[in-house]
């Protein structure tokens, strides 16, 4: 039933978002297409369904949006520069990274989080290894790989995902 | 008219991005340096414009920023996509003397198996 309720509140809030208006006759309308929708959806959509709509997961999820988006806007600034200096200081290579998160939904969000954050892009994830493409390998030492891409955002997503 | 400045400045910024998106692609030495270049720098120039004309066109706001959720979750796949593709497809990537490539184990064990 959570997930159920889940997948239609998802459904029905990108349709009132996209049609830009609380117009009576939309807000039904979009209200049953995602009750048909869902009916038959939600069992492949989420496993988690409303799980994540406690205080403490709510402020855990806003705070990762703001860790995220500051990453991402300085992964913008740190490729930008590499690229338009002549030199082109760039030091590639891929390394392995061990994740401590056991969630394979974590698992997504932590790579695709990976990805769009400085100089690194998630090529496979095989168990809790990822291996990532770095464009400038500042160290090979395991510990000093993990405090550099994702310690941020494993600490946080283990308190969304506990 | 301050909603229209704040607009004009967010879509230059992203515009800019996305110039240098491409100048990555072209100077960039390999295909997943390349894809570093052309998904991040792409990612922020893509949201700058559409949040910019968000604020040109504050009815849209919702709008855009439906799809601005959606390139934020589909930029990394499809990079992660290609990445693996490429690799899988037997390129490697461009190393400085000591690079490290701890994904060519992985793949070596895999094409053994085969």
């Amino acid at each position: 039933m959570s997930r159920f309720l889940f997948t239609f509140g998802f459904f029905w809030i990108i349709w009132i978002g996209l049609t830009s208006t609380f117009n009576p006759q939309e807000v039904i309308a979009g209200a049953v297409v995602s009750l048909i929708i869902a009916s038959f959806s939600y069992k492949t959509f989420t496993d988690y369904g409303l799980k994540f709509l406690t205080p403490k997961k709510i402020y855990y999820i806003v705070k990762y949006l703001i860790v995220f988006l500051i990453a991402l806007v300085k992964a913008n600034f740190d490729v930008a520069r590499r690229v338009v200096d002549p030199k082109l200081p760039i030091n590639p290579g891929i390394v392995e990274y061990t994740t401590q998160l056991t969630d394979n939904a974590a698992k997504v969000i932590l790579a695709d989080s990976i990805t769009l954050t400085p100089g690194t892009l998630t090529v496979d994830i095989i168990g809790d290894k990822l291996y990532i493409h770095w464009i400038d390998v500042v160290s090979k030492d395991p510990a000093v790989i993990y405090r550099e891409i994702g310690e941020n955002f494993e600490n946080v997503l283990k308190e969304i995902f506990q | 008219m301050v909603l229209e400045i704040i607009g004009y400045i967010f879509v230059t910024v992203g515009v800019l991005f996305l110039f240098l998106g491409a100048l990555g692609i072209f100077r960039m030495p390999d295909v997943f340096s390349r894809l570093q270049a052309g998904t991040k720098a792409t990612t922020l120039g893509g949201l700058g414009t559409i949040i910019g004309i968000g604020f040109l066109q504050p009815e849209w706001f919702w709008k855009l920023l439906i799809i601005a959720v959606f390139i934020a979750i589909s930029n990394p796949i499809s990079s992660h996509a290609l990445a693996r593709g490429s690799y899988k497809k037997g390129l490697r990537p461009y190393m400085k003397e000591g690079g490290i490539d701890a994904y060519a184990a992985v793949q070596e064990a895999e094409e053994e198996k085969e």
